[in-house]
């Protein structure tokens, strides 16, 4: 994939998860903050269909910006094809991985398993 | 680093006619010679300097009166070839454009550029800046380039002109990749100097290259590695602005400008 084409999703993730993390903060002001941290509330949200939507978006959005920043730090410390591809396909797989392991998590917690 | 203190055997000779105040000051050269695998010392010489003295005079008389084999790359002494850029109290700039009344200490430390490979004590090796410069096709890209009696000139407003004329006045003297602090980790990197270059030409209204140089410039150590420090127009000593000119390479590339 083109450089300039990674970049603009990088840039689109960021944009992406800003608004979305501000929708998350502001949810946590319609009640107390301690209560909005409290077990049943925290489960409530993931039964809550928008918002467990919401989280799985904001999941990929911060998986996939912040994988790709690892990947820039990274190219930028050190030079070679074999490294560089390592990384490329390292942070990928990184990335796929962190968006699995999150989404088995908002979807069993939505199911009710623990 | 060792200093090593030269010992002149007997007072130099100076030839200069001198009208003003003289004052002396510590020039502390950088000596080294990785090719033999010297390492990096300074050696100290007292130079008289007048008001109007550039650190490259200073440096000069050195060679002249203590120490010939001093190794610096110069050329014009008038800021128009390129050739002195060095760290000059720890801060990019070209030699003859500095004058040494201008930077308020009697102690002045000379090094070679950073993110150059070292040739021999200041002299640096451009190789990659120029291979750099050269990827970036700088020159007018069209099919009918060539003039013939039949063709006409390639009409250009003096608005079209100011798109671009401060980048054509750079003189390649590497000072802004020197001063780049991401060219200090990423050796690939193009650099400031190579991509102002590109927008250069890419901002050039008789230029039909632009879908080329932004695709060279679209690469894993291209355009998008520059974290926008803009400590390279801050070094510039002909007051090019490359850190602007790759943000607006980069409105190019993500659809903004045409």
């Amino acid at each position: 994939m083109r450089e300039s084409i990674i970049m603009k999703i990088h840039y689109g993730t960021a944009l992406g998860a800003v608004a979305l993390v501000a929708v998350h903060i502001l949810m946590r002001m319609s009640q107390k903050f301690s209560d909005s941290l409290q077990y049943q509330n925290v489960i409530a949200n993931y039964h809550f269909l928008p918002y467990a939507l919401m989280l799985e978006v904001l999941l990929i959005l911060l998986s996939v910006h912040g994988f790709n920043g690892l990947r820039v730090i990274l190219l930028e410390l050190k030079q070679g094809s074999t490294y560089e591809r390592m990384i490329n396909y390292g942070s990928l797989a990184a990335m796929a991985a962190l968006i699995a392991y999150g989404s088995r998590t908002i979807l069993m917690a939505g199911m009710g398993v623990s | 680093m060792a200093v090593v203190a030269a010992k002149p055997s007997e007072e130099p000779k100076s030839n200069t006619k001198t009208t003003g105040q003289t004052d002396t000051i510590t020039l502390r050269i950088s000596r080294s010679n990785p090719s033999e695998g010297q390492e990096s010392t300074f050696a100290e010489f007292q130079v008289p300097v007048q008001k109007w003295t550039t650190v490259l005079e200073a440096i000069l008389y050195v060679k002249q009166n203590f120490d010939h084999s001093v190794a610096v790359r110069y050329s014009c002494r008038q800021a128009s070839c390129g050739s002195c850029g060095m760290k000059i109290n720890g801060r990019p700039a070209l030699a003859c454009y500095t004058k040494v009344s201008e930077l308020d200490s009697n102690v002045i430390t000379v090094e070679p550029m950073n993110n150059f490979p070292i040739i021999r004590d200041l002299a640096v090796d451009f190789k990659q800046l120029i291979s750099n410069h050269k990827k970036m096709k700088p020159f007018i890209i069209r099919e009918d380039s060539e003039v013939t009696p039949d063709s006409k000139e390639f009409i250009q407003t003096p608005q079209d002109l100011e798109k671009f004329l401060q980048f054509s006045y750079c003189i390649k003297c590497g000072l802004c990749n020197s001063a780049c602090p991401t060219m200090a980790t990423d050796e690939s990197f193009i650099g400031p100097q190579g991509l102002a270059q590109a927008y250069r030409y890419v901002a050039d209204n008789r230029d039909k290259g632009k879908d080329e140089r932004l695709k060279i410039i679209d690469d894993s150590h291209g355009i998008w590695r520059c974290h926008f420090a803009g400590s390279c127009s801050h070094v510039c000593p002909k007051g090019v602005d490359p850190a602007m000119a790759i943000q607006l390479l980069r409105g190019y590339m993500l659809g903004f400008r045409k």
